[in-house]
């Protein structure tokens, strides 16, 4: 099986995911499935390419998205980073807070939105809030246990060496929670996304979440599939970007 | 026994709230002092709308992990065994796994309508994807000498899957099955607070929008101790279940 190398697996993988297009293309030539809730790829195509041109407003939209999704993940991945060094780093710390963080953690993210509303109205900080809340805490868990798992006698070196407790946390606590902490940051980015159209459907201003919820109750499918392939996309992508940054900066692992 | 140092920082928080609400003597539309909390949370206990909630909410959690989380399953179970088909399928399950699961609500809304079946729809496309990744990936996993005895002994497709791969992927599994109950419990939350006029997560929209924040942060206690105590019981049931095999299936994952 492993004869011909990847590349013919590879080539039979995309055929596989066309011919899924295809059944697509016929389900909906068919009429198999509603036109009025599944379009063809076609009719979806056209809408995106519709959406791109001049006058079209999926530009907007997708920038919106993406910022959104950016500022909250970076809001969070710095306050999740700073918090979960400083809880990592003290077993006081640890002991007062770990209830309180383990009750948190499991609340579904997208719960603090009704609170966010209430203190900031239907707006882009409630929007970034509920983002950054609800993407904080794979980092802030990931990096107190990268942090608090140093190898004990790494400790010994640098009680050793004299470090303060600021140079071990930069020297070593730090580099060693790395793996876990880039590996969480990945995960906070598809929260961040998920939270931003969240957020942008119940705020109800720019961005695909609201136009993908638009196009629905005005019946407009196309736009409609136009906008979750979209959301795709920039899934995909980010997710890409940020494992290969997340090879690139491991490398020393030699795994 | 010394006190909980854990209920220390939840404790002093609830004190400060209160205190400071009744010193300020402030009527907000959007925080409440602990003890209306308190009596919000009575009251909706009492007239039975917090439990009915509930039961919508994880009643559709449930069903959509089931359906979901068994279509995983069973697609994991296929792929695990056969890695020419999971070649095949690489570039499908890569291009449809990004997609938000929210994106898709939308999507359920035109075909169903509000109501059960779309939240449902939604859980389960959820729930679908940790159930086939973990799921393939601990299938895929498996000693091959357990699969080798398997074809010595001439066992049928079904009895090798029910004998010897089910039994030895079962603790990867169970941690698989294990987020796969958050996420279903994170969705359906999510699907009520955008769209679905239904459970919890409709019951907090609701308080919020009635400017009742007794209510809303009620209801936000609540759901918190109904996550917390389903993730516990299922770390409870993994500890008893599998108890060394649990911890390290869940250090490969």
């Amino acid at each position: 099986m492993k004869q011909g190398g990847e590349l013919p697996w590879w080539i039979a993988s995309i055929g596989v995911a066309l011919g899924i297009v295809l059944l697509w293309q016929v389900a909906a030539d068919r009429g198999w499935v509603s036109p009025i809730f599944l379009p063809g790829p076609d009719r979806a195509l056209a809408a995106l390419r519709e959406g791109f041109a001049a006058g079209g407003d999926l530009t907007l939209h997708v920038t919106t998205t993406i910022e959104h999704m950016l500022y909250g993940w970076v809001l969070a991945s710095v306050i999740g980073i700073a918090l979960g060094a400083l809880i990592g780093s003290s077993r006081r710390a640890r002991d007062y807070l770990g209830l309180t963080l383990e009750f948190i953690r499991p609340l579904p993210a997208s719960a603090i939105a009704p609170v966010a509303i209430a203190f900031l109205g239907l707006s882009q900080p409630m929007v970034l809030a509920v983002i950054a809340f609800g993407s904080v805490w794979p980092t802030l868990l990931a990096t107190a246990h990268g942090v608090a798992s140093v190898e004990p006698r790494l400790i010994e070196v640098a009680r050793a060496l004299r470090l303060s407790r600021l140079q071990v946390m930069f020297k070593i606590a730090l580099p060693n929670a790395v793996p876990d902490i880039l590996a969480a940051l990945r995960y906070g980015l598809t929260v961040a996304l998920i939270l931003a159209v969240v957020g942008e459907m119940l705020a109800g201003q720019e961005g695909l979440g609201h136009r993908i919820i638009l196009a629905a109750r005005s019946f407009r499918s196309p736009d409609l599939f136009a906008g979750v392939i979209l959301l795709g996309l920039i899934g995909f992508t980010s997710n890409a970007l940020l494992a290969v940054a997340e090879r690139r900066l491991l490398r020393w692992q030699g795994r | 026994m010394r006190f909980p140092r854990g209920l220390v920082v939840p404790l002093l928080a609830l004190a400060a709230a209160e205190a400071a609400m009744r010193l300020s003597g402030l009527e907000s539309d959007s925080i409440a002092p602990p003890s209306a909390i308190a009596r919000a949370f009575a009251t909706a206990l009492a007239d039975g709308t917090l439990l009915q909630a509930t039961g919508e909410t994880l009643g559709a959690a449930a069903a959509g992990l089931g359906l979901g989380g068994g279509a995983g399953l069973l697609l994991a179970i296929a792929l695990g065994l056969s890695p020419a088909l999971a070649r095949l399928m690489r570039v499908p399950v890569d291009a449809f796994r990004p997609i938000p699961s929210v994106a898709l609500i939308p999507i359920a809304l035109l075909a169903w309508g509000f109501g059960f079946p779309m939240e449902i729809a939604i859980v389960s496309f959820a729930c679908f994807w940790p159930m086939l990744i973990i799921g393939q990936a601990a299938i895929a996993g498996i000693e091959p000498r357990l699969l080798e005895v398997a074809r010595v002994l001439r066992l049928s497709l079904p009895a090798r899957i029910g004998k010897i791969v089910l039994p030895a992927a079962l603790p990867r599994l169970f941690v698989a099955f294990r987020l796969a109950t958050a996420v279903s419990l994170i969705v359906a939350v999510t699907v009520e607070i955008t769209t679905n006029p239904l459970g919890l997560g409709y019951g907090l929209m609701q308080a919020q929008q009635a400017l009742e924040p007794d209510r809303m942060f009620a209801f936000l206690l609540w759901l918190g101790l109904v996550g917390w105590g389903l993730n516990a019981l299922l770390l409870l049931a993994q500890r008893r279940l599998f108890g060394r095999a649990g911890w390290v299936a869940e250090e490969v994952r």
